[in-house]
């Protein structure tokens, strides 16, 4: 018994570990990419090529004076940051990111809980970040605040519907709900359900830059309009938890994106850990990618773009896919 | 269906064709200069800080003649005569006032002695007023020295101004 806990316990610290780093270095990748592609060098000065700017800037976060305006309703403004913070670390419990291993003696999953209905947490849980923004957006006291926060609302709503119609296609191929055994049905490069879910695959990876309120779909924190939306009031290492739970979100996702659609941990010759890292560095950079390239929806579009056009498909896509499992399964 | 049509051509052509774009640029050169740490060569003609020339024996080119305060459009610059050790006349006080120059390279024009040159310095920035109120002594160049940073632009000047060599 004292031997699962330990072991969870450890894997919890070395996923969180991970993630936080994660979201350090994903910061300093933003800006170097984002930089190379406007012809810029992006942070350069600490450390050799600038690899400790994350430091320093945690550093310079942790020690700036945390502003609480007077209009603010205290305890939720306090509250509204851990609140969308706690969410994104939580997808990763049920995020398979390596195989199996014998160690000690003990036979070790790599995953932290094997939840019979992972994606369900998934989705669940990532829903839960939106009450963050909300909450912080109103308690600020701030219109540019409550308009990101109405905003982020409006958009998380939206969009939620098509991200999870999105990710059925796949449920319904691989007959399970938890993620683990998704992964393991992914064994060869062939078997990757973006092959089989293309249409799916589009549609999550477009949601999922929505929900998680990355450009092009950044109307939330609309820095040419509001400031910085919901975090506008915010300071110190009350705004580095929104920004961390930002960045939390996008390698959550990254996660789950691989997992669903391009077999987790699977791949050849490198460790299991490897293949996962690699192919979430590529989603990243994928964010990063299409935020240098595409501009900013304007609210209606955003609105009509979600229910319009990525709902029908969803729906659409999903349709087609049971009617085809059907079919096989009839034949 | 034209629409959809349209729609589905955005995003499989037009779509990648933009990501292509930042994805070429990604690779290329940037233009950012790290600039404390490198400088961008200066072009030949290019008018900094100024220097006061010497002759070879180190005396000083500057008779005071004040042409070079004359043809300056700023006014910027003010000096005093003196006699020197042997009778010649030089400057006592020759100050520029570097707020006040336009770095239009006049006085160098101007000057009949050779003695006053603009250099390729543009790092002069400074906290307090006064200190940009340069004097002879900051203007000077240091006596023995092997070699003349301003040969090219002396030679330069002359062939603009038609100035034979000496």
């Amino acid at each position: 018994m004292w031997e699962i806990v330990i072991i969870s316990s450890i894997k919890v610290l070395l996923v969180v570990v991970a993630i936080l780093t994660g979201c350090a270095y994903a910061t300093y990748m933003e800006r170097k990419v984002l930089g190379h592609m406007q012809h810029r060098i992006g942070p350069l000065y600490a450390g050799p090529y600038g690899l400790l700017q994350p430091v320093a800037d945690g550093l310079k976060l942790i020690f700036k004076e945390d502003i609480v305006p007077d209009n603010v309703e205290r305890t939720t403004y306090a509250l509204a940051p851990l609140l969308a913070f706690v969410p994104s670390l939580l997808t990763f419990a049920v995020v398979p990111f390596a195989a199996d291993v014998d160690m000690f003696g003990y036979r070790i999953t790599g995953v932290i809980s094997d939840l019979n209905i992972g994606i369900l947490w998934v989705f669940a849980v990532t829903s839960l970040g939106v009450y963050g923004l909300v909450l912080a957006g109103w308690s600020s006291g701030s219109k540019y605040s409550m308009l990101g926060a109405i905003r982020s609302s409006a958009q998380m709503i939206s969009y939620e519907v098509a991200y999870g119609l999105s990710i059925i296609g796949v449920i319904l191929i691989a007959n399970t709900f938890s993620l683990r055994e998704i992964v393991e049905q992914q064994a060869s490069i062939t078997d990757w359900f973006v092959f089989r879910q293309p249409l799916g695959f589009l549609l999550f990876i477009t949601c999922a830059i929505a929900e998680t309120n990355r450009a092009p779909f950044d109307l939330p924190e609309a820095e040419s309009e509001l400031v910085a939306g919901y975090h506008t009031e915010y300071s110190s290492m009350r705004f580095s938890t929104f920004f961390i739970s930002e960045y939390a979100n996008m390698i959550a996702v990254s996660s789950v994106a691989t997992t669903l659609f391009f077999g987790g941990w699977q791949g050849p010759l490198l460790p299991p850990i490897l293949w996962f890292c690699i192919k979430v560095f590529l989603f990243m950079f994928l964010y990063i990618w299409l935020r240098a390239t595409f501009p900013r929806f304007r609210y209606d579009q955003l609105m009509a773009f979600g229910w319009k056009v990525l709902f029908p498909l969803a729906l659409l896509n999903t349709i087609v896919t049971a009617g085809l499992v059907m079919l096989t399964d009839w034949l | 269906m034209k629409e959809v049509i349209k729609a589905v051509g955005h995003v499989f052509i037009k779509m990648p064709q933009g990501l292509l774009v930042t994805l070429k640029h990604l690779f290329k050169k940037p233009v950012t200069l790290d600039y404390p740490r490198k400088k961008k060569p200066m072009m030949p003609r290019y008018r900094g800080r100024h220097y006061l020339e010497r002759y070879d024996d180190g005396s000083e080119r500057c008779v005071c003649c004040g042409l070079c305060a004359a043809a300056c459009p700023a006014d910027a610059i003010y000096m005093e005569p003196e006699e020197g050790e042997h009778g010649e006349r030089r400057a006592k006080v020759y100050e520029i006032n570097l707020l006040r120059c336009i770095f239009c390279g006049f006085c160098e024009e101007a000057c009949p002695e050779e003695a006053i040159f603009l250099g390729q310095e543009y790092e002069f920035a400074a906290d307090k007023r006064n200190s940009f109120l340069w004097t002879k002594e900051d203007m000077l160049v240091p006596h023995p020295r092997k070699d003349n940073p301003f040969k090219k632009i002396i030679r330069r000047v002359r062939k603009v101004y038609g100035v034979t060599e000496q």
